[in-house]
């Protein structure tokens, strides 16, 4: 199965036209910038959970502990902004699918490599914008991350650079959607059809269709409010005649269906690691594509269950209220699909599988608690409580973020050619795990009692609660450390690892780790009984 | 990949299609000037989409591409409509 | 680092790729549009009359040439990849200078359009239009100045790929058996056409 790779060089250690930093940074190879996108990302999310201990270190008492109310305005509008538009929304697809996709179905690099480097040169330029937000002009943006109008365009903050730093990632993602799609469409191997795709790989087409279809008319709206700002056109602004609400729709139109795009490939990954951890043909692959292309599309239609007390008519509540049910039925069928996969499989417990089974129980209460808040009554009760903030935490954080950490020990060998101590990794996974609960689940009963998010005060009776919460966020943060210092101290020095080690079926695990430059030294050909998941 | 030989489409063809594209917008210059109340807007826009027919498939050649590219437009302008109809549940019932 | 070689990457280039790309492409413009388009359906909706009387205001003339000249535009680009596939260079570079030309126009009668309703005083947040127009109105020029001028502003992009396309024809990289960047510059600018196409009825035809 193993083949040479060009000349001994791999992706890593191979010299293009620049040398040192600069053959990083202008490099077109798929893998060189996934690896960037890996570290910037990681570096805005490690920024992004400092800002988020600050607030929950804030929550730790009522009253003011370590920052006055603005600031923590600011914090939880830069926490959104750095979280949704730097991490999840690129995460998997950014770093994953560029360092696994093209390798998955045996192409040589993706459809436009030069297209992708600037994907890549957008998405920090948008950083930079939002980071200039923070840092110069009149204080940081306070708009929570949704950039609500007409108090976007009315705060004295520095709004600007943070729109144009939204629309400018918003580009970026758009251009790897677009990357993806033609990769997929154009560079299959010899007798990879459709059907014979990895999971993987279909999920990130269908978030390749989100990004593309979603994010204009984001991209469009931000540019409205900047207009507004600037020049006075009357759009969204209710004193000129505009409808404030309509803002919410255009921005839910991108920003909801954005949740998939987060989830998806977070799913594809999970189809993987589960058939790989059972040794055993993934159950039901149809119904996971058809569910997969069923969330791209049904999700595109239900952002207006973000507004049902934002004053929509009673028609729209009810049609948004239906379809969120729906769109709940084919994630159920995925995590059946898992579940049943497991079944008489020959599992391999591994850390990658902990973090994939552990996904699918975090996921699970995140996705049920979503049913509470799509349901019109009781949205009501709970809508903006903390029990949101828990929802959507369970969602993103239990379900992007754990898929990311699954993908990211399943594939680590594969990257950098060496294995982690998995003692550590386990170890890191546990605390983790546990300062996840302890920091997610007590917000599901403040909210329930009501305690509003988005307010650095609370009253005493919700005392008890944050407490917990935020000694939750010790631990978590805690097992991040042991999990990121696991994992770099890997990657230089850790033991060199085979070109399978988890005897996983997919193509990546046939080219040697770390991957040679052209990942294959000839193109490989899929046989008629060959399959992504066919194991003995 | 590149062996395979593209549909050449006569001169002709093009004039044909920008007279027929110039009859429309004149015919609905002329539909729109006389006094059709609620129906002005929906006649303007059909012609409309007749034209925008014809400059998808003939200027941007979809008559002659693969039906996947066709599929895919055809899905891009159902997803925009729906967006149109599912906006104006909330405004229509309002 | 023993193994330090000079890797050259391959070629990537296939017609159908860059052609679905382009495709792709052009569907985010699309709803880039079609947002705006979404904004004008809700707004007209809550404010017919006030609609109704502001598209008086516009000029149809100017809006018909525009229209008729960006039509006859869209013809000549879409001639000039014909010219290519039959191996006709120069013919090519011609007819795309011809349709640069004709954005050209399109640009100063955009210009002298715009001029005159800064000379009665609309332009987004003027004092005539905060003072003596009705919200429905306001609304009405933001949408058409934020549309028309994202167009024109598309209007310029599409001429700046023609000028890379009439370089790549001049040089030799654009030919029969590599006409990517002609036939998408082709296809953006008649993107360019069918908003418009949607653009001119929906302000200058509400009489």
């Amino acid at each position: 199965m193993q083949t040479t790779a060009v000349n001994g060089a791999n992706y890593l250690t191979y010299q293009g036209k620049y040398k040192g930093l600069l053959g990083w940074i202008f490099s077109t190879d798929h893998k060189r910038i996934g690896l960037l996108y890996l570290y910037s990302i990681a570096t805005m999310f490690t920024t992004g959970v400092l800002l988020g201990l600050a607030m929950k270190f804030e929550l730790l008492a009522p009253g003011k502990t370590i920052m006055e109310a603005q600031t923590y305005n600011s914090v939880f509008t830069v926490h959104g902004v750095i979280m949704i538009f730097m991490v999840v929304v690129p995460g998997l697809p950014a770093v994953f699918g560029n360092l696994m996709l093209p390798i998955m179905i045996g192409a040589r690099d993706v459809a436009f490599p030069k297209l992708n480097l600037l994907s890549w040169w957008l998405y920090v330029s948008g950083v930079f914008l939002v980071l200039a937000a923070l840092l110069f002009g009149k204080g940081s943006p306070d708009t929570g991350w949704t950039f609500y109008a007409p108090y976007s365009f009315k705060t004295g903050t520095n709004m600007l650079p943070a729109i144009f730093g939204a629309f400018v990632l918003g580009f970026s993602s758009i251009l790897t959607g677009l990357n993806f799609l033609v990769t997929i469409h154009r560079l299959r191997c010899k007798g990879m059809k459709w059907m014979k795709l990895p999971l993987f790989v279909w999920t990130l087409y269908g978030t390749a269709w989100i990004q593309l279809l979603a994010t204009p008319v984001v991209g469009i709206t931000l540019v409205l409010v900047a207009l507004e700002r600037v020049f006075g056109v009357g759009i969204f602004d209710p004193a000129l005649g505009g409808d404030p609400i309509l803002y919410q729709h255009l921005f839910w139109i991108y920003s909801h269906p954005a949740v998939y795009i987060m989830i998806l490939p977070a799913m594809g990954a999970i189809s993987e690691i589960i058939p790989t951890f059972s040794q055993k043909h993934i159950f039901g692959y149809k119904a996971i594509i058809a569910s997969t292309m069923a969330i791209a599309f049904v999700g595109y239609l239900v952002w207006g269950h973000h507004m049902f007390t934002a004053g929509m008519s009673g028609t729209a509540q009810y049609y948004f209220s239906l379809l969120t049910f729906i769109v709940a039925i084919p994630s159920a069928i995925k995590v059946f699909n898992w579940i049943s996969t497991l079944y008489k499989g020959s599992i391999n417990i591994q850390t990658p599988f902990y973090w994939a089974v552990s996904f699918i129980f975090v996921f699970m209460i995140g996705g049920l608690s979503g049913l509470v808040l799509g349901a019109l009554a009781t949205d009501v009760h709970v809508h903006d409580t903390a029990f949101v903030v828990a929802h959507f935490h369970y969602i993103v954080f239990g379900g992007t973020g754990f898929a990311f950490f699954a993908a990211m020990h399943y594939w680590f060998p594969k990257i950098f050619g060496r294995m982690y101590d998995k003692a550590w990794a386990n170890t890191g996974w546990l605390v983790f795990f546990v300062g996840f609960l302890a920091l997610y689940t007590p917000m599901f009963y403040l909210g329930m009692m009501g305690m509003p998010r988005r307010y650095y005060d609370y009253l005493e009776e919700f005392h008890g609660g944050n407490i917990l919460s935020t000694f939750g966020s010790w631990v978590l943060a805690t097992g991040f450390i042991i999990i990121v210092v696991n994992l770099v101290r890997s990657a230089r020095k850790g033991a060199p690892a085979e070109a399978n080690p988890w005897h996983g079926r997919t193509l990546e695990w046939t080219v040697p780790s770390p991957p040679p430059v052209l990942n294959f030294d000839k193109e490989p050909v899929i046989g008629e009984n060959d399959g992504p998941y066919n194991y003995e | 990949m590149s062996g395979e030989k593209h549909h050449i489409v006569p001169y002709r063809l093009y004039f044909v299609v920008l007279i027929a594209l110039l009859a429309l917008t004149f015919a609905s210059v002329w539909i729109t000037s006389i006094e059709l109340r609620d129906y002005t807007v929906a006649a303007a826009l059909l012609f409309a989409i007749v034209k925008s027919y014809l400059v998808l498939n003939y200027f941007m050649h979809l008559k002659y591409d693969k039906p996947y590219i066709k599929i895919m437009v055809g899905f891009v302008f159902a997803i925009f409509l729906v967006m149109i109809v599912i906006t104006f549940l909330d405004y229509l019932y309002r | 680092m023993e193994h330090a070689h000079h890797v050259e990457h391959p070629d990537m280039y296939d017609a159908e790729s860059s052609k679905v790309g382009m495709w792709l492409f052009i569907f985010t413009e699309l709803l880039l549009f079609g947002a705006l388009f979404v904004i004008y359906a809700v707004y007209r909706y809550m404010n017919p009359d006030a609609f109704h009387l502001a598209g008086e205001e516009l000029n149809r003339v100017i809006g018909t040439v525009n229209t008729v000249i960006l039509l006859i535009s869209s013809m000549t680009i879409a001639m000039a990849t014909t010219a290519l596939q039959k191996g006709h260079r120069n013919v090519a570079i011609g007819l795309v200078s011809i349709t640069f030309v004709i954005g050209l126009a399109f640009l100063v009668n955009k210009y002298f359009e715009w001029g005159v309703k800064f000379s009665h005083g609309i332009w987004p947040g003027s004092e005539h239009m905060i003072s003596e127009m009705s919200h429905g109105e306001i609304l009405f020029f933001g949408l058409y100045f934020v549309m028309t001028g994202l167009h024109a502003l598309h209007i310029i992009i599409g001429m700046a790929i023609m000028v890379f396309a009439v370089r790549g024809l001049a040089r030799g990289k654009v030919h029969a058996d590599r006409p990517s960047l002609l036939d998408n510059c082709g296809l953006y600018w008649h993107l360019v056409d069918l908003i418009w196409i949607f653009l001119f009825p929906l302000f200058y035809l509400i009489h």
